[in-house]
């Protein structure tokens, strides 16, 4: 008698649309184009609405925006000190309104809405790449959301929330070593994507897209697999989101599929 | 505590209460939001001494009665009852239990709809 469900006449019956899931003896259902259930520690990728005192607030997919408290985030020069009205009034030099962020749920308000931190190097602003939004139940949790895949030099940030992160890859650089970076971040700055990496995430992106289309778990390997048929198959970027190559990947999917249940046979 | 609002756009005259009702029934469900019965509607109405289900424009206009029955389709509780135009005691029950049974067959084909949606998208994702 679990979530979504209630006992009426001692029946128990579905309040929701979905799939019944059985646990020893717990009976639940499961819906699966509902909106995002966040739990502890799930990774999320959101954007910046507004700003507000000592708190960012970000959009996520989620009934209620999501709250980024500034004691929550690593201050730029990494020192661990108390939070000043300085800081507070800086508070737009690190974030600003539309930025796209990375986060972990750090537990949910009285309210209801959820409470973030971004403490660690691996979260923080997300640049130079695209925001794919997904439908959330495609997105399983794992133990790893953060992929860096080497050959195309691309960072894949699977947020649990159904967004999805594709750029450039961003070196995790130490505390240690930002004083001497800092003249090396105003160079960086102007150095623009090679186009070579521009091209691999869009075409990571449009594999992600073609996917959520067809309506498949989203993994790392499927993605990267798409857009390795695609350029196997000589499909010009622009079209991967075209007929054929859905098709072919729907095919591709449904062989993969059948081999494995052969395989358990 | 959140709000959930609901926009429908109709298309066509004929029979929007009813339209309106099943297929924001429809939309709750399949967006996962917990209720306890699906809720269906449908009209009938009476004309020349016949009862009628589901009218359209030309029969509605025709002057006769219009009853539309919105219910819980399990729970077998009435929500909504609106009649157009008189009728008399017994010709109304009549043509509220023809309205009735209407809704009923609704509700298990949207029933049926939603379950194979789900199975499908459920395959989908494998």
């Amino acid at each position: 008698r679990g979530h979504g469900t209630t006992d009426q006449d001692g029946e128990v019956v579905a309040t929701l649309c979905g799939v019944v899931e059985r646990v020893n003896k717990l009976v639940y259902v499961r819906t699966l184009r509902a909106r995002y259930k966040p739990e502890v520690g799930d990774i999320i990728v959101g954007r910046v609405i507004e700003i507000a005192p000592k708190r960012w607030r970000l959009e996520i997919n989620f009934s209620q925006d999501a709250v980024l408290m500034l004691s929550s985030m690593n201050l730029p020069d990494g020192i661990q000190r108390r939070r000043t009205a300085v800081d507070e009034l800086n508070m737009r030099s690190i974030f600003e309104e539309n930025d796209v962020v990375c986060a972990e749920v750090r537990g949910f308000q009285h309210d209801g809405s959820l409470h973030l931190q971004a403490r660690s190097q691996k979260y923080g602003k997300l640049q130079r790449g695209q925001l794919l939004t997904v439908p959330a139940y495609l997105v399983k949790r794992r133990k790893l959301h953060f992929h860096h895949l080497e050959q195309y030099d691309v960072d894949l940030i699977l947020g649990c929330n159904g967004f999805i992160w594709v750029g450039e890859h961003v070196v995790v650089r130490e505390i240690a070593d930002l004083k001497e970076d800092e003249q090396k971040l105003s160079a960086e700055a102007e150095t623009f994507t090679p186009i070579e990496t521009r091209r691999h995430i869009c075409r990571l992106a449009n594999a992600a897209r073609l996917l959520s289309a067809l309506g498949f778990t989203l993994t790392v390997e499927l993605i990267i697999q798409t857009a390795e048929a695609s350029v196997s198959s000589n499909v010009e970027i622009n079209d991967m989101l075209g007929a054929e190559f859905y098709v072919q990947t729907a095919e591709g999917e449904a062989k993969r599929r059948g081999d494995l249940l052969g395989k358990k046979r | 505590m959140t709000s959930i609002s609901i926009l429908i756009m109709t298309a066509c005259m004929t029979g929007t209460r009813s339209a309106c009702i099943n297929a924001a029934t429809l939309a709750l469900a399949d967006a996962g939001i917990p209720m306890r019965d699906i809720v269906t509607s449908c009209s009938a109405g009476y004309l020349c001494s016949t009862p009628l289900l589901d009218l359209n424009y030309i029969e509605d206009s025709a002057g006769g009665a219009d009853v539309t029955v919105g219910i819980l389709a399990k729970m077998d509780k009435v929500t909504l009852l609106q009649m157009d135009a008189k009728l008399p005691m017994d010709t109304f029950e009549t043509v509220m239990d023809l309205a009735t049974e209407g809704c009923k067959a609704i509700a298990t084909y949207i029933r049926e709809v939603l379950l194979e949606n789900t199975k499908q998208l459920e395959c989908q994702r494998g």
